[in-house]
């Protein structure tokens, strides 16, 4: 009885498989590996297309897509394992590290025509000053969403979250680099060239803070700001557009001296086994309609000129908080050059200042 | 001698999941970034000494109130109908359904201001912050982790035969004396279980307070969580320190166990 059950059972997967490969092997022409952040492409919500069928349906491409919470998972991922990837979209600096340490392919621009639509300000990376191994694909500034019921001031400087006045209401970002660069703009410190004294003058900032603070967030700034639970917090411009979505009680405020510019860029890296593909792919999505798509899901700036001009409605591109103009970017600051070793020293000493 | 083969499976599972990541958090514990020895990672980690006395005070903490709650429940559980029994223990089993995170942005909803519970309250004229605080960090772990506590106990009580009450009220005990001269001795195999299942997840969990607690409610799981992002040597450390911890631990329930049953 046993053989004949396993026989059956023998006979079944053999045919499941050879039912699988017929298919696999037949409808696509290869394949492309994509990792990318979590929801930071339109697949289909809202009414918007899912851009990742309409490429596998333009090129006959498949498109395995997975995704990362953090750079530094990302680039755990690829240092330690054995996977392949062949795009990928980090931020700013981690691109500089991975330049650094050889682990991304140059790109050959004759198969990304489309890159002819970026702007020129986003052509020129700084993290990749020769721009040979990135595309940008979305942009924007960190700045303030706070409460209209509970502040009545529009804020204009990150000062607004040392208020004695708003104790236990306001939030902070749970992200060493970005609480950092706060503290160090009010210190007088430029984050994007910043030392280990600098990082210590800073921790004294933030330990002023901690005391006032209601909580350290990343996402949970979503729930909270939407449900009214708090009054003012620093967030990336995109997120914060989003939220004052939800609940009309809430606004803006850009930090009048300027704020962080930070953007992701696709790039392909050096486990990379279908580069011409990850090329196609880096070119697909800088087709204008495409752009357009992920700024109306992600509301985070398409540095796609094209899209820009022709897809956008007006009231996102008069928007300056989501496009602030080029006289307002001059005064940001990137992060690029900030060294490995400060930064594991920035990270511990936030850990500390929490633990405190 | 029985063959061992069967075993094999197991073994290896132990040594791929268990003893190998073991040894590689020892090895990465002790030795810097370019693979060197060194102890400096331990006095690192030093500095979170507070954060680990808190996080170990939590988890008794939430220990102590799951076994408060969850003996008698138990208790008066095997009391019931069985099919009555079935019921109420697949009302407790129903949240687990759920994914944890989920139940946790519950308690969220529920605690926060202007959220049911505050609103009930301030109908009755109080009013007060529930979220944010130790307070609602250990209400939170209790939650999830009551379940783990009222099953063991409840397992080892209904196994209990019921001859021996018999037995007990034949011999003139009256209904505490039962309980106390029986029925408890004989489910301390239980409560030691439930205290295990319970205390040892509460001390390393992670997420919990960082929804639910303020800004000084960090413990030693998110610490451990955060350090890992850039420096994984510290990180190993305290993971370490926290596993010797929770191993002593073990064997205290062990000994206290033992005693318990030759008494």
């Amino acid at each position: 009885m046993k053989k004949i059950i396993s026989a059956i059972l023998t006979a079944i997967l053999a045919c499941s498989g050879a039912v699988c490969f017929a298919g696999c092997g037949n409808s696509y022409d290869g394949e492309v590996n994509v990792y990318n952040w979590g929801e930071y492409i339109s697949l289909g919500e809202d009414d918007l297309p899912n851009v990742i069928d309409e490429f596998e349906k333009e090129t006959n491409i498949k498109v395995n897509y997975t995704t990362y919470e953090t750079n530094e998972e990302l680039y755990n991922m690829l240092k330690n394992s054995n996977v392949s990837y062949d795009v990928i979209i980090p931020s700013e600096y981690m691109i500089s590290k991975l330049i650094e340490e050889d682990m991304l392919l140059e790109l050959n621009f004759d198969n990304i025509p489309n890159y002819d639509n970026l702007m020129e300000r986003f052509k020129k990376l700084e993290c990749d000053p020769e721009s040979k191994y990135t595309v940008c694909y979305s942009w924007g500034i960190t700045g303030l969403v706070y409460d209209k019921t509970k502040v009545t001031e529009k804020p204009t400087s990150w000062e607004a979250l040392w208020n004695k006045e708003l104790e236990g209401q306001m939030l902070m970002f749970n992200n060493s680099r970005d609480a950092y660069a706060i503290a160090m703009q009010l210190c007088g410190i430029n984050p994007s060239n910043c030392t280990k004294e600098d990082v210590d003058k800073a921790s004294e900032k933030l330990a002023e803070q901690k005391p006032l603070l209601k909580k350290y967030v990343m996402d949970q700034v979503f729930t909270e700001m939407e449900n009214s639970q708090s009054a003012i917090a620093p967030y990336y411009a995109g997120d914060i557009v989003t939220m004052m979505d939800n609940n009309e009680d809430l606004d803006y405020a850009r930090i009048e001296s300027g704020a962080n510019l930070f953007y992701d860029a696709m790039c392909i890296p050096s486990c990379s086994k279908n580069k011409e593909n990850a090329e196609k792919f880096i070119n697909f999505m800088h087709k204008p309609e495409i752009a357009a798509a992920n700024f109306e899901y992600l509301y985070y700036a398409t540095p796609n000129k094209a899209a820009y001009d022709e897809y956008l409605d007006e009231d996102a591109k008069n928007n300056t908080f989501i496009f602030p103009e080029d006289e307002y970017l001059d005064k940001c600051y990137v992060f690029t050059n900030v060294s490995d070793e400060v930064y594991s020293y920035m990270q511990e000493q936030f850990v500390k200042i929490q633990a405190d | 001698m029985k063959s061992r083969k069967p075993s094999v499976p197991y073994i290896i599972w132990m040594l791929v999941f268990t003893l190998i990541p073991i040894v590689m958090i020892g090895f990465t514990a002790f030795t810097d970034k370019q693979g060197n020895f060194t102890l400096e990672n331990f006095s690192k980690a030093f500095f979170y000494t507070d954060v680990f006395m808190k996080s170990l005070w939590i988890a008794l903490l939430s220990t102590a109130v799951c076994l408060l709650l969850a003996y008698p429940l138990a208790y008066m559980i095997t009391r019931m109908k069985e099919s009555t029994q079935n019921t109420v223990i697949m009302l407790f089993m129903i949240p687990m359904w759920m994914n944890f995170l989920l139940r946790i942005y519950a308690w969220v909803t529920l605690l926060q201001d202007n959220g049911p519970i505050d609103m009930a309250l301030s109908i009755l004229g109080i009013h007060g912050t529930y979220i944010g605080n130790t307070f609602a960090v250990t209400l939170g772990m209790v939650y999830e982790y009551l379940p783990f506590m009222v099953l063991p106990i409840y397992t080892v009580m209904s196994k209990i035969d019921n001859g021996l009450i018999e037995a007990a009220q034949d011999l003139g005990s009256n209904s505490f004396n039962v309980f106390r001269k029986v029925i408890a001795p004989l489910s301390v195999p239980g409560i030691i279980s439930g205290i295990t299942m319970v205390f040892v997840p509460s001390a390393s969990t992670f997420l919990v307070a960082q929804y639910l607690g303020g800004t000084d409610d960090i413990m030693i799981g998110d610490i451990i969580d955060k350090i890992f992002w850039t420096d994984q040597n510290t990180g190993s450390a305290i993971s370490l320190i926290l596993m010797i911890f929770i191993f002593v631990f073990l064997i205290l329930m062990n000994f206290f166990g033992d005693e318990e049953a030759i008494a």
